[in-house]
């Protein structure tokens, strides 16, 4: 055999070739926002794992001390109890990460499973998953995860089962429209031509190239289950005292309004800053994580 | 001595149904409506004809990423026609495609030592070490610089791209590859330079190749035996000296006619034949040839009567034409007058 001239010329003496994730990392730190919302998202993380070892019993109540407005001694003030408005929402952040993060990436997984096999496949599996689906779209996020709690009981885990379930709908949604569209694109059929099995071709070839989908997607379910958490908090289907989180914060802050506003305000802003940092990261990790984008 | 085929495809038919289940108006698309094809070992077959034809329906029943409506398809003497997906796997380490569009028939989210490495992946062949050996190998011989390796295929150009398509269809050493179109969307510079890598690893390799394509002088240069399609129909079939030399079926007459020569002393250099009409829908059901309606020599016995695809003057020369006759030949179609658009070059 003879030894072919190689034509495709090589990009000018280009640099060692690093790995991709180090790439994907240099393009992530290029980018102001989206390093903005991993800061958020990791200080949050963290601020929910020390605070509540570092700060002050968040349970402590001092009746000498109610609704005081933020000092040296209580940096966000304290509440109705007298209890440490900071180290509350230290504890709160566990409760509203958890049930946020977890319920999220579970009805990721069972929503992208269930969306890529329906889209696939069609026929009769996708026809009686969709009537399903669009039932249960039909009803208000909220109310769907309202009506499970309470079924369920009351409790954290629970909390996260409702929201998850609650969500797969829309995942399912979203998953299949994405298998249905790239699964007619000419590469699917060269995967098929190339041996892959189905499943393969779902979760080497659809799923990837619908991970900004998915992404998106990530990024506002996340807010919205922290929100969906705290209502359900409130209508005393989340967690029970003595845990807490933002949303029962929140709610039990409405009574004080007038004298103590900062008392809703604290964990308002917790809560905005959460959702921000989840959305920013969201952007930046779509965008970096597509092999166009070049920057 | 009679080596089998590396591929038979007898009487095959592709029928789209298309419009609404409930709406009545449901249509039917004969796509392909009974081809028969023979390569043999080591052979292009150029499959010509112009677009809706059905050249790319018939290569991808071939390949079994559509599911024919009837006929049989043999790859190495196995029917492969009703074989099930899963059946079909192990087989697909035999035939493999290349498709026209290099931008949309490699997968965005995989680099270029990736996208070559799948086959042999899916297919379990070899470690780790032995597939990157192949891999490279088989960069090298589709003139890719091994730097590419790590690259996605949108940091790449058009001609790359498709020689990484072709390194990807050849990378199992496949009996048959079916090329669609796999020029067709590139500049013309580079053209020519896939087309004779193609040839190099055909001679190389030893795979067979239906070749489909539109492009007269594109055919002409890379195919051993051309085959033209006409309305889901093969119409004729010839070696490329004979079917450029004596043309039979009307349709390729006009066809030759129309095509650029670098040969103006060729039977098809002197006159320009304009075919009238354009071609027909394939969801109405033609009685007779269907070239009839635009057939400039046709008689009444080519509106009922379908022709055969016969070898009347030699075996190896076939066309489906009633008028064709063993003591005279082809009919010649700029003797005819009906739908005819004379024009002098
Ligand atoms: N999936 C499909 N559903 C319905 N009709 C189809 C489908 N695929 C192809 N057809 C129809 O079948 C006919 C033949 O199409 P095909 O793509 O095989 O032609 P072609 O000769 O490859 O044309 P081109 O040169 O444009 O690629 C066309 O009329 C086309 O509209
Ligand atoms: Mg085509």
């Amino acid at each position: 055999m003879s030894q072919k001239m190689i034509t495709a010329k090589p990009k000018a003496a280009s640099s060692t070739p690093r790995p991709r994730w180090q790439r994907v990392a240099r393009r992530f730190a290029r980018r102001p926002m989206a390093v903005t919302g991993l800061i958020l998202v990791v200080g949050f993380v963290l601020f929910a794992i020390l605070g509540p070892i570092l700060l002050t019993d968040p349970n402590q109540q001092d009746f000498t001390a109610i609704l005081q407005t933020p000092s040296f001694a209580h940096l966000l003030g304290t509440d109705d109890l007298g209890r440490d408005v900071f180290a509350r929402i230290a504890n709160g952040a566990r409760v509203s990460l958890m049930a946020g993060v977890m319920s999220t990436a579970l009805a990721l997984i069972i929503g992208i499973t269930i969306g890529l096999i329906t889209g696939f496949y069609r026929g009769w599996v996708d026809v009686v998953v969709m009537r399903i689906v669009d039932v249960m779209l039909a009803f208000p996020f909220l109310i769907f995860a309202v009506g499970l709690a309470a079924i369920l009981g009351a409790s954290l885990t629970n909390v996260i089962i409702a929201l998850a379930v609650s969500q797969v709908p829309e995942v399912i949604r979203i998953a299949r429209g994405e298998a249905m569209a790239i699964r007619e694109q000419e590469f699917v059929s060269g995967a098929v031509a190339d041996g892959a099995r189905d499943g393969t071709i779902m979760f080497r070839y659809i799923a990837p190239n619908a991970m900004s989908a998915f992404i998106v997607q990530a990024t506002v379910a996340i807010p919205a289950a922290i929100i969906g958490e705290s209502t359900l908090s409130f209508l005393g289907l989340g967690v029970q005292p003595p845990m807490s989180s933002w949303g029962i914060m929140l709610t039990s802050a409405q009574q004080y309004l007038a004298q103590a506003p900062y008392l809703a305000l604290f964990p308002g802003i917790a809560i905005a800053l959460t959702a921000l940092g989840f959305n920013l990261l969201g952007d930046g990790l779509r965008d970096v994580l597509d092999p166009k984008e070049t920057r | 001595m009679s080596e089998q085929p590396v591929l038979e495809v007898s009487n095959l038919v592709k029928h789209f149904q298309s419009g609404s289940r409930l709406g009545g108006g449901r249509t039917v698309v004969r796509a392909v409506d009974g081809v028969d094809l023979t390569i043999g070992r080591g052979e292009i077959l150029g499959l010509v004809g112009e677009s809706g034809s059905g050249k790319s329906t018939v290569g991808s029943c071939i390949a079994r990423l559509t599911q024919p409506s009837s006929g049989t398809i043999r790859l190495l003497g196995r029917d492969i026609s009703t074989l099930s997906r899963r059946e079909m796997r192990p087989l697909r380490s035999e035939v493999h495609v290349v498709f026209q569009d290099p931008y949309s028939s490699l997968n965005p989210r995989m680099t270029v030592g990736q996208i070559v490495t799948e086959p042999l992946r899916q297919h379990r062949r070899g470690t780790r070490a032995e597939r990157n050996r192949i891999v490279s190998d088989m960069l090298e011989r589709t003139g890719l610089s091994l730097e590419l390796v790590g690259r996605f295929p949108h940091e790449l150009s058009g001609g790359q791209r498709q020689r990484v398509a072709l390194a990807r269809a050849l990378v199992l050493g496949p009996s048959l590859v079916i090329a669609d179109e796999p020029v067709s969307a590139l500049d013309v510079s580079v053209q020519a330079s896939i087309l004779n890598v193609i040839l190099d690893l055909q001679i190389d390799l030893g795979f067979s190749c239906l070749f489909i394509t539109h492009d007269l002088s594109v055919v002409e240069f890379i195919s051993d035996r051309i085959a033209v399609m006409y309305l889901g129909k093969i119409v004729e079939t010839a070696t490329r000296a004979e079917l450029f030399r004596d043309p039979q079926h009307p349709y390729t007459q006009a066809l030759l006619s129309a095509a650029p020569t670098a040969d103006p002393s060729s039977a098809r250099g002197r006159e320009r034949i304009i075919l009238s009409g354009d071609l027909p829908s394939p969801t109405e059901e033609i009685s007779g040839c269907p070239f009839h309606a635009r057939c400039p020599v046709a008689i009444d016995r080519c509106t009922n009567e379908v022709p055969l695809l016969l070898g009347v003057t030699g075996p190896d020369h076939q066309s489906a034409c009633h008028l064709v006759t063993a003591e005279n030949g082809a009919p010649l179609i700029n003797q005819g007058d009906k739908n005819l658009v004379h024009n002098a070059s």
